[in-house]
């Protein structure tokens, strides 16, 4: 199939070259020919396949295509894929094991913290960055840290408590009486 | 969703971005946080020939205080880091109030403060607050540097007054004359609304006397509004109800305010006013208690 | 030996079943419409009309032709040729699939370019030239009918005016003779603004045609397969059997997915024409400018009192801005929807309802937005009324309330509009609620407050609402009654697949549906997988709407389990070696009614089923159930909503909010409570932040989410959930609709706490979204602040 990154056309792009990008995404060592003006969301999405990252808005308010760059979240729709190039990706398919769930994606479960699922992998990695910086958050600052992703479902309360339940799972000390209710 | 097509270029050095942005001829775009400039490519609003893009070129990601008190933001800093700033919490106050209301959470991450001082929206953050605080641009061209008053950087809605091939490289926050106190106060309707109004104050003081004063205005008008009569009516005086109600009239006096969806022009003069009488009874609290 | 099984260890009725449909969404492996890629896939985008109200003059494709990677360019006047320029809406009106004489609203679909990619679609979009001839345009009712008023549907015959329709309903003569015996008479006008559903993921569709079979499949953000096929056969004309819709993962639906829009249609053509599958994807902008909104209503609406708190009549009358085209999404045989369950759980005599519905040149819709069919308008409608007319008496609002409430020995209860009511204990949830938020010392508190300056409030709603259509005696559409289905196969193991005519959207069907069939039947719910939304597999439904799924497809689910018990039975009997008559069942169970440890259980029956079933029986064990509800199902709700007003600035915040739901029985609990709270903040942002306007010129303000606010975690307040279980007469396990119940309820408590802490400043009425400066406003100047927010007013 034809697709924006790698295809042959009479007239290729416009006369725009491609650029080669090389991206570390989940681990993984990536290579793209993309043109320029592709977003970080549809290489993700289209090229590499990995479709959990989704695009809900045109204006970067959502949230939903948050990945992290280098560990930070970003909102991949408000990013050039060349912009990404030497950097590492981590999306939505990065946070579980093969066999195991991260234990924020535990927290999501247990605590009901997702309904239609399409905000979900944006504020898990949202709250992924958050909690590698703040192991032991209050509920003001969860909900302030995932006040760039919105969710027309759950009403937040069940976000806010799944991360909470997920910071009580990763911290070291408490891991032991955690008792998941 | 989907932008127009652009030439990509990443440079390496100031010296070759202002190369491109030379040869660009005015079609092209620098590209910092991109947290504007990508939407905008976006929705189509632009469209550039060439995408000029500096997060490669190092050493621009800084925020620091030199030893007489001046401040210095590089055009690569981001929101979040002078959000997260303890330099920042403890040295410059109204900078510190204004970080965590920019945008929303994530947009911070990679938005920088240089770029929406260049991007100039009416209801841009962080130029009121530069505005306030009386700093400058620094820009970078072919025929050198120039340093830029943030009141003459930007000349419009939208327009500042860089050159087609200069680059905002950093802003500057002089250093303050006594202590610094202030804030940075904004009606938004949810997180990453734009202001429906924002207040940034920043006063000096020595004793209790004011020493300078600065206030400026986000989303009252075509552009940042600076309110220089609010401010001076404070120097050389002590905070007391009366010099703050002045100032806080003087201020919704210089808003230029439309009606619009937001609110009222009359109501959001009113805020002007509400939101200048709060930063500076808090200032006066806040020295109270300390004393 | 025989243990009787835990209902709630094995995932039935009642159990907080964590969400088997979790495990893919949490990977990143959900299946929506955008992640489904067809070898061949072309991308189709939309042109959207600029203006709200032009000829078009011409359509110029030929740049857009010339872009390479371009397949094909739709104008209306190609769709023309093959009749589909115009399609039937859900309302019986027409809506125009592409522009050919006028367009009638910003952002209606004028031309579609089909390309390699979206990117190229997009740049061949921008290369389309279309000469509009501005004409004068219609924001609001009251423009429409105005004398002179230019004439929208000029492409209608006999439509000499605006006027969609003028209809009434109720007593008006004896509403009348209430009113004239009325001590006092309470009236207010209120105008419920424009929204938008807005789920996050937009709507979209992948039509894939497939010559060599004549196949046409269509993947569909569809909330509605069922109807959605008879719709393409209809309008494409094609056979029902050549075609197949899916509805994969949906990225929620609150109503805006239940229409037929002019996207799918132009795929399913371009798939046609270029025999390969085309995707189109909705941007934001597309979905909030052009496709199903809710409400937009301006109601007048009186009530006859008598001094001692007394309701004795209703008067309504509503003028509903519908749009450019009538499409609502709503199956009821009245114009109006069921704006006319107002006061439903009130005791009142009479009441006379008058509706008048106008085409304007705005997006059209009405859908029902996590709502039945204009009920969130009349449940708001009613508890502001109540609550002016509470404080006009001088009675205390939580008071005047249990004054008029039907009592719980009323039921049934048949309401002036007709409506049955069949059972529910009203006074019981308002104290609940009451007692959960401290009334008492909270009106104690406020006046303390007072004393220093701060402003206080308590805003109470409470309603009943009708949830669950059909019955099929009053609601069809197209024809089609509302009923819906299940389809439930045991497998020779004894686990399960079961299948229904519903959509699940984020409601978690995967996961109640096996809870109501182990509940039936004993059968683990991990053991039985369910599937929705193919049309070639799901037996026939109507789709998931207006809370409709439980009350309907869940009875049918019931339904099924119980036929497939009862063939259980017999087979147990066989293999019990005694007669039916004598086995008696227990969950998961059959055993002999003299001997209890004498037993087999389902799973035994099921392998008996296709490997020892008695003579003469057929083999196999699967079945399924039509489910046509005697009536609609009654959930009622009280909620409470506490704030504090700050007089400087008319920003309020959101101190307390509890909620009282009586669903009935709640199958599965954290999914019920989870959608209370969804609902809550869709009332929440609907009354602080939410809304679309436009301008004088027909321009759209709230055409993307920097206009169209939605809250986030920060302002969304906390929510304290509280129960009250009063089960369903009529439904098969006791369950009524809860997914809209906040929604529908919630506004105007939120309103109602706003307009009380203001009580005494002679403010009767603000209208939504109380932003900061319309409170502002209202508390400075003591006035009503009435209509949507002001777009430019004072532009030069």
């Amino acid at each position: 199939m034809t697709t924006l990154y790698e295809e042959i056309r009479p007239e290729p792009h416009g006369g725009i070259p491609v650029r080669r990008v090389t991206i570390t995404v989940n681990g993984e060592k990536r290579v793209a020919e993309v043109e320029p003006r592709l977003l970080l969301a549809h290489l993700l999405r289209q090229g590499f396949k990995l479709t959990g990252t989704h695009t809900g808005c045109d204006t970067t308010n959502c949230g939903a295509c948050t990945v992290l760059v280098d560990g930070v979240p970003a909102k991949s729709c408000t990013m050039l894929a060349v912009q990404a190039d030497g950097h590492e990706v981590m999306t939505v398919e990065g946070l579980a094991s093969a066999s195991e769930l991260h234990p924020i994606q535990e927290g999501f479960k247990d605590e009901h913290g997702l309904q239609c699922g399409f905000c979900t992998p944006g504020m898990m990695l949202t709250a992924k960055a958050l909690l590698d910086e703040n192991p032991d958050p209050t509920e003001d600052e969860v909900r302030w840290a995932l006040s760039g992703n919105l969710c027309r479902c759950t009403g937040y309360q069940n976000i806010v408590k799944s991360v909470l339940w997920a910071a009580a799972k990763m911290r070291p000390a408490a891991a032991a009486d955690q008792d998941g209710s | 969703m989907y932008p127009s097509r652009f030439r990509y270029e990443a440079p390496q050095s100031l010296d070759h971005a202002i190369n491109l942005l030379h040869e660009g001829a005015g079609e092209a775009k620098v590209l910092a946080g991109g947290q504007s400039l990508i939407p905008l490519l976006k929705l189509r609003f632009a469209a550039p020939e060439l995408l000029v893009d500096i997060n490669n070129i190092s050493g621009l990601d800084y925020h620091r205080f030199e030893a007489d008190g001046t401040m210095r933001v590089g055009a690569l800093c981001r929101h979040a880091a002078l959000e997260r700033s303890s330099i920042l919490a403890s040295r410059a106050p109204t900078m510190a109030a204004a970080a965590p209301l920019i945008a929303d959470p994530i947009v911070r991450n990679r938005g920088t403060l240089v770029g929406s001082l260049c991007h100039a929206d009416p209801q841009g953050d962080w130029a009121s607050v530069v505005t306030a605080l009386g700093g400058h641009v620094v820009a970078l061209g072919p025929d050198g540097r120039r340093a830029i008053p943030i009141t003459e950087f930007v000349s419009g809605p939208f327009q500042n007054v860089l050159a087609i091939d200069e680059i905002a490289v950093e802003a500057v926050i002089p250093a303050p004359k006594g202590n610094a106190a202030g804030g940075y106060l904004k009606l938004e309707r949810r997180v990453g609304d734009f202001a429906t109004v924002g207040v940034a104050v920043a006063i000096d003081t020595s004793g209790n006397q004011v020493t300078r004063a600065g206030i400026a205005l986000t989303g009252v008008g075509g552009t940042t509004i600076e309110a220089a009569g609010a401010g001076q009516a404070l120097v050389g005086r002590p905070l007391t109800a009366d010099t703050i109600e002045r100032a806080a009239n003087l201020a919704a006096e210089a808003a230029k305010p439309r009606t619009d969806h937001r609110g009222s022009a009359e109501y959001k003069r009113h805020i002007v006013h509400t939101f200048v009488t709060r930063i500076l009874n808090r200032v006066t609290e806040t020295a109270d208690k300390a004393a | 030996m025989s243990q009787a099984l835990d209902e709630i260890k094995i995932g039935g009725l009642g159990a907080s079943r964590k969400r088997v449909e979790d495990n893919r969404f949490l990977r990143g492996k959900g299946n929506y419409v955008d992640d489904i890629v067809l070898p061949g896939m072309l991308h189709m985008e939309i042109l959207r009309s600029p203006l709200a109200h032009a000829r078009i003059r011409s359509v110029d494709a030929s740049k857009a032709w010339d872009i390479p990677g371009v397949r094909l360019v739709l104008t209306g006047e190609m769709m023309a040729t093959r009749n589909l320029a115009w399609m039937p809406t859900l309302s019986y009106d027409t809506q125009a699939v592409l522009a050919t004489d006028k367009v009638r609203f910003q952002g209606q679909e004028v031309a579609c370019v089909i390309a390699d990619d979206p990117y190229i679609a997009k740049d061949a979009c921008e290369a389309i030239v279309v000469d509009y001839e501005p004409l004068p345009v219609i924001v609001n009712p009251t423009q429409a009918m105005a004398e002179g008023a230019p004439l929208i549907r000029d492409d209608k015959e006999n439509q000499h005016d605006n006027v969609v329709y003028d209809w009434e309903v109720g007593d008006k003569a004896g509403t009348d003779a209430a009113f004239a015996r009325a001590d006092r008479v309470s009236s207010l006008e209120l105008h419920y603004p424009r929204s938008h559903p807005s789920p996050l993921e937009c709507c979209g569709s992948i039509a894939d045609f497939d010559r060599s079979t004549s196949k046409l499949t269509v993947y569909m953000t569809t909330q509605a397969p069922h109807i959605i096929r008879a719709a393409v056969s209809m309008v494409a004309e094609l056979p029902e059997h050549m075609i197949r819709i899916v509805s994969p993962d949906l990225g929620g639906g609150f109503g805006n997915k239940v229409p037929v829009y002019p996207g799918y249609v132009a795929s399913i053509l371009a798939s046609i024409l270029l025999e390969r599958p085309v995707k189109w994807i909705e941007d934001k902008s597309g979905n909030l400018i052009s496709t199903g909104f809710g409400r937009d209503v301006y109601l007048q609406g009186e009530l006859a009192l008598r001094n001692d708190g007394k309701i004795l009549a209703v008067r309504m009358h509503t003028d509903a801005d519908h749009g450019a085209f009538f499409s609502d999404a709503q199956p009821s045989k009245f114009k109006i929807g069921l704006m006319h369950s107002a006061f439903a759980c009130y005791d009142i005599p009479y009441a006379h309802l008058t509706a008048r519905g106008m085409y304007t040149n705005k997006a059209p819709g009405g859908v029902a937005y996590r709502c039945s069919l204009r009920v969130t308008e009349a449940m708001y409608f009613q508890e502001r009324m109540v609550q002016a007319a509470a404080d006009d008496l001088g009675i205390d609002q939580a008071e005047f309330r249990r004054l008029n409430f039907v009592r719980d020995d009323d039921f049934p209860h048949r309401t002036p509009f007709g409506f049955l009511t069949d059972s529910g204990q009203y006074g019981k949830c308002l104290d609940v609620g009451l007692q959960a938020v401290g009334y008492e010392n909270f009106l104690k508190q406020k006046e303390e407050a007072k004393k220093r300056g701060r402003l206080l409030g308590i805003g109470i709603s409470t309603m009943t609402e009708p949830l669950g259509a059909g019955n099929s005696r009053e609601y069809d559409i197209l024809g089609i009654k509302m009923f819906d289905s299940a389809e439930l196969r045991v497998h020779m193991s004894g686990k399960a697949i079961l299948r229904t005519g519903a959509k699940t959207q984020g409601q978690g069907h995967e996961t109640t549906w096996a809870q109501i069939v182990s509940h039936e039947l004993g059968i683990p719910a991990e053991d039985i997988v369910v599937e929705e939304g193919d049309t070639d597999t799901a037996p026939f439904g109507m789709g998931t709407y207006a809370s409709r799924s439980t009350p309907v497809a869940g009875a049918a689910v019931a339904m099924v389990s119980r036929k497939i018990r009862a063939k259980a039975r017999k087979l147990a009997a066989h293999l019990l070696e005694v007669s039916e008559e004598d086995v008696e069942w227990e969950l998961g169970r059959f055993y002999v009614r003299s001997a209890r440890d004498r037993g087999v259980t389902i799973q035994e029956c099921a392998m008996a089923a296709y490997s020892n079933m008695p003579d003469g029986m057929e083999p196999g064990l699967e079945n399924n159930a039509y489910y046509d509800p005697p009536n609609l199902t009654w959930p009622f709700a009280c909620y409470i909503v506490t704030v504090e007003v700050d007089p400087q600035t008319g920003v309020w915040d959101v101190l307390n909010v509890v909620a009282v739901d009586d669903c009935g029985v709640r199958i599965n609990p954290m999914i019920v409570e989870g959608q209370i709270m969804g609902g809550l903040t869709e009332a929440y942002a609907m009354a602080s932040m939410q809304f679309i306007t436009f301008d004088a010129e027909g321009n759209c303000v709230g055409s993307n989410y920097m206009d169209y606010l939605l809250p986030t975690a920060w302002e969304t307040p906390g929510f304290e959930l509280h129960e009250v279980v009063t089960p369903c007469p009529h439904h098969p396990i006791g369950a009524k609709g809860v997914g809209e119940c906040a929604t529908v309820g919630g506004p105007a408590a939120f309103v109602n706490a706003v307009m009380d802490a203001l009580k005494g400043t002679g403010v009767r009425n603000i209208d939504m979204p109380l932003l900061a400066d319309r409170v502002y406003e209202a508390l400075t100047l003591r006035h009503d602040v009435s209509g949507a927010p002001p777009v430019k007013t004072d532009d030069a």
